[in-house]
């Protein structure tokens, strides 16, 4: 059975026939070729996929398309400004080298970027409770830790966090 | 000044950009016009007989494309996936290979075998048909454990394999440490488990085959540390298909961790697949299976001991481990008990005997091969429980016992007792480093403190060494390996003087495309802008090993340079020919080839145009252009080495184990990106650390179930699970016999920090009597060890 669902997907308005049972991460990767969320797991353990629907950060393979219904979900694709400027979270990561083979990386900044948007000046304690979520196999955590706290502080002052930084 | 983007500098991750705005390029997220997903049916049983397939329901289930059984592979003379590494046991016999088809012909022999594959329009379609597939199962009984497979009354795995027993295989002089050990004033014994591990990079692996009738040519997209590897092995050992005709391509990598090294059946199933069916045929795991599928680390059972003299020197180490195979020989699983583990039983110190004995054993669980540190982290844990339990039974500080048993660094390069050669390496310095570092003198008082809070604290060293680079080919050649060890590079200068680098290694998380540039950017003086690094593509790069063992930087990074060399020599002559002078009267610097004495220069990037535009070119003697390679085969093994600290604080109550601090003092050599290198000394704590405290690959002994298939039941680290880190180096015991005088730094982490923090727990447990706990140390586990004349907390 299929059915149609329309969205918002990183600015743009989106309408697809898809199967009832799709789930929204396979919606954004097969349907709209947005392969920047990924898949990681199947227990909704590593926030690989990650995805913000209207402004909240979500594990869009909890989630089936269908839900996302009338929804703006913006997508790592969708974080970046317009010409291209990194988003200040995207920024630190790399500032900070937050990332190693960069499959957690598209779920863990866009957990970052709402964690910060909850808690504007979040402890180190805080950021690592608040990425309990997502799973990095390669970083050892600590670099993304750095680069959280950098982009929070970044995100703060709307300053990209590689100035922020130095 | 020195190049700000060349050798030493942190410079930021050129591959960053497209990982941080999702267009990075992973297997799965490789689409195909016409494409069709392959489904793995796999056995739900640990050992059963397969009395046959029905596949007829399935194939009239909408979308579905095919099925195939492991009969249709063998009526196309699929041969089975190849070992690479022989081993010969003590009496000489080789040990024994049973075949490893990519689909099971007669017997299903763990959970997670490939018995049939159905091929679909979607994977959902190919999934469900796959529900409907009849296998008919004879349920045998499994041999699980390690314990089992030795029992002669077990099940057999392989009929053709008597007990169980792949090889037994021994190195050192058993003389030598029985004499040793009949004069002993102290004898330290030790049992032990090193836990079975499941790697979990984290993209699942995928595989993505294609085949052009027109052409008659294969392309296999995989998710893969060395694609040239897997050429050879499916191209010349299981599917017969030649290598000219045989693409490999590996392109962004989620991770590999060792994992991804091996040549998986699902590889040569979507390669052979697609040409059955016509058309692309696509695979991406599951996390489940993933779990099931991947191959597993670690896996050993060990007894051992150590003999030492009345001031705590050791005089002998006495070594029998018992390792798991898994169900089949996965590509280097031989190899990783044996010339990767037992080789490094020396450690850091002067024992003079040593003699280990290892017997590999199949099981019905997953095959077994590397996991980051593949051997390495197994032989340090071992040595380092030993010198701590030793330390405690005779009253010498931990710290005294290892200085008194160092290596001392006028002693290199050092012949240890089993086989290796050590080049350089200053342990004593290491540890002086750590010391005042994790402040040790302050320690009683932290304990003290902790007491008051009604927390145990305890404090552990791990001192290791590692052999990476495994080489040289001939010398791993007799040893039994089965492929060469070197590596390739290839440096095109292009006509405007830019460069691309053609690296048979691989990058999956490592940061090559940075690193590699850098080193040629110091080299000629460039921006490392006007380099570019290509790799993972069998159709691009020259034949290479790819990425495993810390071999990158130390073996890939030594043929880049020996190609640079050769680009120097050549763009000598040619700046030579241009400034009319001889050749003997040209420096080089920085890419500016200047004559003696003068100030007529010429830069390589006009070098080049001269090269590719030859008007002006000594064409008589010299081919034009500027694209030279080159295949470095190492003379020994690196051998990178450190100290690592580790502090944790237990709640008595809970059983909890907190990681307080964690301290790493390295030598890997020369560095050239520091950003790179604490990222990497990072990422293998916390793999070290969660093999100590969280991970635990169980399979039920009776049903050979894996228990813990999804990260609901295998605990993986997750960042409020650990602390930030304090990472330093040292980098004046340089690798004497590599050009770049680097070691390698991608496991160093794993191998120390897993002995580094069961030893902090031990020493946090000890003063209620706790000698040893076997890892993972998990809650339970230590409340139990806490608390032994309460119930067991089952019963209550």
């Amino acid at each position: 059975m299929s059915c149609t669902v329309t969205m918002t997907v990183n600015g743009k308005a989106v309408t697809r026939e898809v199967e009832e049972r799709t789930l929204l991460v396979h919606f954004l990767r097969e349907h709209l070729a947005l392969t920047g969320t990924h898949v990681g797991c199947d227990t909704s353990q590593c926030g690989a996929c990650v995805v913000h629907v209207d402004g909240r950060s979500v594990k869009s393979c909890t989630m089936l398309a269908v839900q996302a219904e009338g929804a703006s979900v913006t997508t790592i694709e969708g974080l970046a400004a317009a010409d291209g400027t990194l988003h200040p979270m995207q920024a630190a990561f790399r500032e900070h080298h937050g990332l190693q083979c960069g499959f957690c990386t598209p779920g863990m900044v866009m957990s970052a970027v709402d964690l910060v948007k909850d808690n504007p000046t979040p402890t180190e304690s805080e950021v690592r409770e608040g990425l309990e979520g997502n799973i990095c196999r390669c970083t050892g955590y600590h670099n993304i830790v750095k680069a959280v706290l950098a982009g929070a502080e970044a995100m703060r002052a709307g300053e990209p966090a590689a100035a922020a930084a130095e | 000044m020195a190049n700000p983007t060349g050798i030493g500098a942190s410079v930021r991750r050129r591959e960053d950009q497209r990982f941080l705005t999702g267009r990075g390029t992973y297997t799965e997220d490789i689409k195909r016009p016409n494409q069709t997903h392959v489904h793995m049916l796999r056995s739900p049983y640990a050992h059963a007989r397969i009395r046959g397939v029905n596949a007829a329901d399935a194939l009239k289930a909408p979308g579905v494309v095919a099925v195939f059984t492991g009969a249709d592979m063998a009526a196309d003379n699929v041969n089975s996936l190849p070992c690479g590494w022989l081993i010969h046991s003590k009496d000489g016999s080789p040990m024994k290979e049973p075949p490893h088809f990519p689909i099971a012909r007669d017997k299903a022999r763990y959970v997670g075998d490939i018995v049939a594959v159905v091929i679909a329009e979607t994977r959902e379609q190919a999934k469900d048909a796959a529900e409907l597939i009849d296998v008919g199962y004879e349920d045998l009984p499994a041999v699980v454990s390690l314990r089992q497979a030795v029992d002669g009354s077990a099940a057999q795995v392989h009929d053709e394999v008597a007990g169980n027993l792949c090889y037994d295989w021994h190195l050192g002089d058993a003389a030598a440490v029985d004499a040793a050990f009949a004069g002993a004033a102290h004898v330290t014994k030790l049992d032990l488990v090193n836990n079975r591990l499941v790697p979990n990079a984290m993209e699942p692996r995928a595989a993505l085959g294609e085949y052009d009738p027109a052409t008659g040519e294969h392309t296999l997209t995989t998710t893969s540390q060395n694609p040239h590897v897997i050429r050879l092995l499916m191209g010349a050992f299981v599917l017969g298909i030649p290598e000219h005709k045989l693409r490999v391509v590996a392109p962004d990598v989620g991770g590999g961790f060792g994992s991804k090294i091996f040549h998986y059946g699902e590889e040569a199933i979507v390669t052979w697949a697609a040409k059955k069916v016509g058309r692309p045929v696509k695979w991406t795991a599951e996390r489940s299976e993933s779990f099931l599928s991947d191959a597993h680390g670690r896996d050993h059972l060990t007894h051992a001991e150590l003999a030492l003299d009345k001031d705590g020197n050791f005089l002998a180490l006495k070594v029998s481990t018992l390792a798991n195979m898994g169900a089949y020989l996965s590509t280097f699983s031989t190899s990783i008990p044996t010339y990767l583990y037992a080789t490094l039983l020396a450690g850091q110190y002067k024992t003079p005997a040593i003699y280990a004995e290892v017997k590999a054993l199949f099981t019905n669980t997953a095959p077994v091969d590397a996991y980051r540190g593949a051997g390495r982290p197994e032989a340090c844990y071992l040595i380092e429980r030993l010198v701590e339990i030793a330390a405690r039974e005779m009253g010498i500080d931990k710290t005294e016992i290892r200085r008194r048993n160092f290596v001392p660094a006028e002693a290199m390069p050092y012949q240890t007792p089993v086989a290796l050669q050590y080049d350089t390496g200053d342990f004593a310095k290491n540890l002086d480093m750590a010391l005042p570092a994790v402040d040790y003198a302050g320690f009683a008082q932290r304990k003290a403190e902790a007491a008051k809070r009604g927390r145990l604290r305890g404090i552990g060293f791990a001192t290791y060494i590692e052999a990476c680079g495994i080489a040289p080919s001939n010398v791993a050649g007799a040893l039994g390996a089965r492929a060469g060890l070197y590596e390739s590079a290839e440096v095109r200068f292009h006509p405007t003087g830019s460069v691309t680098v053609f690296t048979g290694s691989h990058s999956h998380g490592q940061g090559h495309e940075t690193t590699f540039a850098q080193i040629v950017a110091e080299r000629f003086g460039i921006p490392i802008e006007n380099v570019e690094i290509v790799h993972g593509d069998t159709a691009k790069v020259p034949f290479g090993m790819g990425t495993y063992g810390s071999r990158s930087l130390a073996v890939g990074g030594s043929a880049l340079v020996k190609a640079m060399d050769k680009v120097e020599r050549k763009a000598r002559k040619i700046a030579a020919h241009l400034m009319e002078a001889a050749e003997t009267d040209i420096e080089v610097k920085d890419g500016r080839f200047t004559v003696a004495g003068t100030d007529k220069s010429v830069g390589i990037g006009d070098i080049a145009l001269a090269a590719y535009v030859p008007h002006n070119f000594p064409l008589d003697e010299l081919e034009p252009g500027l694209d030279e390679q080159a295949f470095y085969d190492p003379k020994n093994f690196t051998y990178p080495n450190g100290c690592h600290v580790c502090e944790v604080e237990i709640d008595p109550d809970t059983g909890v184990v907190s990681v307080e601090s964690f301290s790493a003092v390295d030598d890997f050599g020369r560095v050239i990106n520091p950003l790179i290198v604490e990222g990497q000394v990072h990422g293998g704590i916390v793999q070290g650390i969660g093999q100590a405290l969280f991970e635990n690959c169980v399979y039920d002994e009776d049903t050979g179930q894996l228990i813990t298939g999804s990260y609901m039941d295998y605990c993986m680290p997750r960042a409020h699970d650990v602390p930030s880190f304090a990472v330093s180096w040292h980098e004046d015991q340089p690798c004497t016999h590599n050009p770049l005088g680097v070691k390698g730094c991608g496991e160093a982490g794993t191998i120390g920090a897993a002995a580094a923090v069961m030893n902090a727990v031990i020493d946090a447990l000890a003063e209620h009597g706790v000698t040893h706990l076997d890892m993972p140390a998990t809650p339970e586990k230590v409340w139990r060890a806490l608390n032994q004349s309460r119930p067991a907390m089952a019963a209550e």
